[in-house]
């Protein structure tokens, strides 16, 4: 098992959801982050007080999917997350050991 | 009540002042009712201001773990000075002079004040409750200069001093029968009671408590803009009965009074927006509800005596003015008045009180400058009034602070700071966002 974060622009959050629904993915996690990369961040100015803001607005996405499912989630990812412009976002596998459904206690590719 | 203003014009002074003087007032012929009606109104849009206006203006910007402090600190004044009032600052503002010092206390406990008890054409009751917003308002401006870090107890008794030491005099001075009045300084709706007064005070405490951890290194952004352009409105929509109320009638000069309003809040608007634009590069919604701000404060002391033109010429002088000493001065001298106190209500009060100077001339349209009086003259009046305001003001206000400061402390400790007010004062907080 593979488990998949990206981190998108809030924007195109939509997008991914959709995407994913079409290749197959049953869930995923959403998280409100910041953070910054090449996109750096952007001046705020409060009566004259000029803020660097470093840590823009993203958001997170964690999908655990079956290995041979990755690379089909990746790249839809990548397809509806992308603008081609800087702070398109990242993604980033991880090897997934073990996961389990509350509910019902089944493990493995069962339970995702 | 053109009566009135004729009066105004002999005794030199101001639509109060004339319905005050012993005399005068006899010679009302009784209550009326569109002026009582527009009074009751007034009344109720100037405590509009504080609450909810200046609480929502004030929480808008500071940080969220502020947020709550400020608007329960407002409220709580609103509720301090009203009990004051009624006991003995009502008395002291506007009892019956005393060597155009101070009132006699008279009118303590409100003695006097009955169903049937006139101040000019309107009850008694309503002209107490009319001024006693004012009272409210003032030192609730203050809270902007020590947002974010004075303890709760301190802010108690500071206020509560402050509006007997300060506040009641200087109102007296100027509208009570006092020595400002007879001497013919005009400040028809506050410029010099209410915003010179706050601003000095403001400036005041904001050296006294010092600067806020951090700043001005450390970022310290608004909680929510959004609440302080809604605050801002507010503020604009219940000036209507701090200036228009002010005439004490419902009559032409309230009417022009009104209009005047309008037309010096939207000029400082745009041009505090403007000047933003061509110095940065954008326009901010902060900068021009600030202007807005700064226009009302200026157009105060002159709203019963200019006309369209020069409420026009006002308000470019404070939005301009404001917008250099709040986004240029105080970043050069390096003082931590939080919200901007000094730079909007004493900048914008001084510019307004010295213009009303100008503009109150009947050839700039204004009501006329009294009889033998030259414009230098009056400048000058105006002058003696800011004057007396800044150093009488500034003087007592260190004192009550400072003894504060020796006795019960002014400021939370640092880590109490770090963790925000309303966590730390009132065990609450204003935004529980989250699941």
């Amino acid at each position: 098992m593979k488990l998949i974060t990206a981190v998108i622009k809030p924007g195109k959050l939509d997008d991914v959801r959709q995407a994913l629904r079409e290749a197959g993915v049953e869930g995923m996690t959403v998280t409100e982050v910041k953070g910054f990369g090449r996109q750096k961040g952007h001046t705020e100015i409060y009566r004259g007080a000029e803020y660097d803001v470093t840590f823009v607005p993203k958001v997170k996405i964690e999908v655990a999917v079956a290995d041979e499912r990755a690379e089909q989630v990746v790249d839809a990812i990548i397809d509806a997350a992308g603008t081609g412009n800087i702070g398109d976002g990242k993604v980033f596998v991880f090897d997934l050991q073990q996961a389990t459904r509350i509910r019902t206690g089944e493990t493995g590719d069962q339970a995702l | 009540m053109k009566r009135m203003t004729l009066k105004r014009l002999l005794v030199g002074s101001y639509g109060l002042l004339a319905a005050l003087v012993p005399g005068i007032a006899a010679a009302q012929e009784g209550l009326d009712s569109g002026d009582t009606a527009w009074m009751l109104t007034s009344t109720a849009l100037v405590l509009f201001m504080t609450i909810p206006g200046l609480s929502l203006f004030y929480a808008g910007m500071v940080r969220s773990k502020n947020a709550l402090s400020v608007m329960m600190q407002c409220f709580a004044i609103t509720c301090l000075v009203t009990i004051l009032w009624v006991l003995y600052l009502y008395s002291l503002a506007f009892g019956d002079d005393i060597g155009g010092l101070i009132g006699n206390l008279g009118k303590s406990f409100m003695m006097g004040v009955g169903r049937e008890s006139l101040i000019g054409t309107i009850p008694e009751s309503v002209f107490s409750m009319f001024q006693l917003t004012f009272a409210i308002i003032t030192p609730a401006l203050i809270v902007g200069a020590f947002a974010e870090r004075m303890k709760f107890s301190a802010l108690l008794w500071f206020v509560g001093l402050w509006v007997t030491l300060v506040y009641a005099p200087i109102a007296h001075w100027v509208w009570g029968g006092g020595w400002l009045g007879e001497l013919g300084v005009l400040d028809f709706a506050g410029g010099t009671v209410v915003h010179i007064n706050a601003g000095v005070a403001a400036l005041v405490a904001a050296l006294v408590i010092g600067k806020r951890t951090g700043y001005p290194g450390t970022p310290m952004k608004p909680s929510n803009i959004v609440l302080t352009v809604v605050g801002a409105a507010m503020l604009w929509v219940g000036w209507f009965g701090f200036n228009a109320g002010s005439q004490l009638a419902a009559d032409g000069t309230a009417g022009m009074a009104m209009a005047v309003t309008q037309i010096a809040t939207a000029a400082a608007a745009l041009t505090w927006m403007f000047s933003e634009w061509i110095s940065h590069g954008k326009p901010s919604a902060l900068g021009m509800v600030s202007g807005a701000v700064a226009g009302l404060v200026a157009i105060t002391p002159a709203s019963g005596f200019v006309g369209p033109m020069g409420a026009l010429a006002i308000g470019l002088a404070a939005g301009f003015g404001c917008y250099l000493a709040v986004v240029k001065l105080k970043r050069s001298l390096g003082y931590d008045d939080t919200l901007d106190v000094f730079g909007v209500h004493a900048v914008g009060g001084i510019i307004g009180a010295l213009l009303t100077g100008v503009f109150v001339d009947a050839g700039l349209g204004g009501v006329g400058l009294g009889e033998g009086t030259t414009m230098v003259v009056q400048v000058g009046k105006q002058f003696v009034g800011v004057a007396t305001t800044i150093v009488y003001c500034g003087f007592v206000s260190f004192v009550i602070l400072k003894g504060l400061e020796m006795t019960i402390g002014l400021r939370v400790i640092d880590e109490e700071e770090d963790i925000g007010l309303d966590l730390v004062l009132h065990d609450e907080q204003g935004y529980n966002l989250g699941p």
